[in-house]
């Protein structure tokens, strides 16, 4: 249940970025080869964002998937399972693009008129 | 980049549409800036702040500053880290006992509540322990953070060491995703565990460095596929170092210490 501690980072973060500023959303980006469950990331956020000014803030989270480059067939390929290996071509001679994602991406403030 | 560019309070915004130009990716946030009240604080759209960084970056920031005490110290550290019950403790214990003599160790122990791990390796041969109970910080942490570590290396006398093996809390899941400042991490998984762990677990046996395989002298035992295992474990980490070991019979420890003192 690391889900907790990553979102206690978020929450800290992103209200010493907002410094009092009302933040209506907070992105971020996580791949398919962390190990971190959505559905925790979400209750976690909604627990820990409840008793402060954050409250109601939308987390949004984007998932990645794994690719590979294949370093012999040249074929960009999609992972199903955590195996580093091409799908077309099935050589493990590959080279991770994407999927380790673990980011913070942005926030959105809420614009005040005068 | 974006970051920061932010108004730096209400009152203080001036409404030229210059001022405006944020980094929208998309278009939901449509601002509405020629319509409403503009004689109060009414909010009239959002700004959306670019950040681009690590979720854990405080934590990464924190494990930096121990990487540079421990260096500064001219200490290796590593991070021991398995299932519960898969034989760090007596690995430990089986390490201090065979080098504890000729190399000094600091032992950093995490623990969520207990120093019954401590305790057992108390008088094994390690120069200095230091336990850490992460339920001091969030009702019992899965694993040791940064700021945890931080806290251990503290209590430890860094220039009296060579070497600190950080246990970390016993568990798959939680301690790969957490860097504490250490040089290598290492994981224990024992044969009892099944052959498929590797593709449940991925981001720890990635992480690992080396791979012990303990209890191996239950082999005869069990109906246990070691080629299968390795097979799995070869697929998700292809450059893991394997250690075949006991730490109850001293199999492979012999290795292990010499990888552990590398």
């Amino acid at each position: 249940m690391h889900e907790l501690s990553i979102c206690d980072a978020i929450v800290d973060s992103t209200r010493q970025r907002a410094d009092g500023r009302r933040v209506t959303q907070v992105t971020v980006r996580i791949g398919h080869l962390r190990q971190v469950v959505p559905d925790a990331l979400q209750f976690g956020w909604e627990i820990l964002t409840d008793t402060t000014e954050l409250k109601g803030c939308e987390l949004v989270i984007e998932q990645v998937p794994a690719t590979v480059a294949c370093r012999e067939c040249h074929v960009e390929t999609t992972l199903d399972m955590p195996i580093l290996c091409c799908s077309a071509c099935g050589s493990f001679e590959v080279t991770l693009l994407t999927g380790e994602e673990f980011l913070l991406v942005s926030m959105d403030l809420a614009e005040v008129g005068a | 980049m974006g970051r920061f560019h932010l108004h730096a309070d209400g009152t203080e915004h001036h409404h030229d549409h210059e001022h405006h130009e944020h980094h929208h990716d998309d278009g939901d946030h449509a601002h509405t800036h020629d319509v409403g009240d503009h004689s109060g604080y009414v909010e009239t759209g959002t700004v959306r702040v670019d950040i681009l960084e690590n979720l854990l970056s405080e934590n990464d920031r924190v494990a930096d500053g121990n990487g540079y005490a421990l260096d500064a110290a001219g200490v290796r550290a590593v991070n021991l880290m398995s299932s519960p019950g898969a034989g760090k403790t007596t690995l430990l214990k089986r390490t201090l006992n065979h080098i504890g003599g000729s190399v000094r160790i600091g032992i950093l122990e995490g623990d969520i509540a207990t120093s019954l791990d401590a305790d057992e390796l108390e008088g094994a041969g390690a120069t200095a322990i230091s336990v850490v109970n992460t339920s001091a910080g969030f009702g019992g942490e899965c694993h040791l953070d940064a700021v945890m570590v931080r806290s251990g290396l503290s209590r430890l006398p860094l220039g009296d060491l060579e070497l600190v093996i950080i246990e970390n809390v016993g568990n798959l899941v939680c301690p790969a995703e957490f860097r504490v400042g250490e040089h290598a991490k290492a994981m224990v998984y024992a044969i009892t565990e099944g052959e498929e762990k590797p593709f449940k677990y991925p981001v720890m046996f990635r992480a690992a460095e080396v791979v012990v395989v303990n209890k191996i002298d239950l082999l005869p035992h069990l109906d246990f596929d070691l080629d299968k295992f390795l097979s799995n474990l070869r697929d998700v980490n292809p450059g893991a170092h394997v250690i075949q070991a006991s730490a109850r019979t001293g199999q492979g420890v012999d290795e292990w210490c010499s990888w552990l003192t590398g």
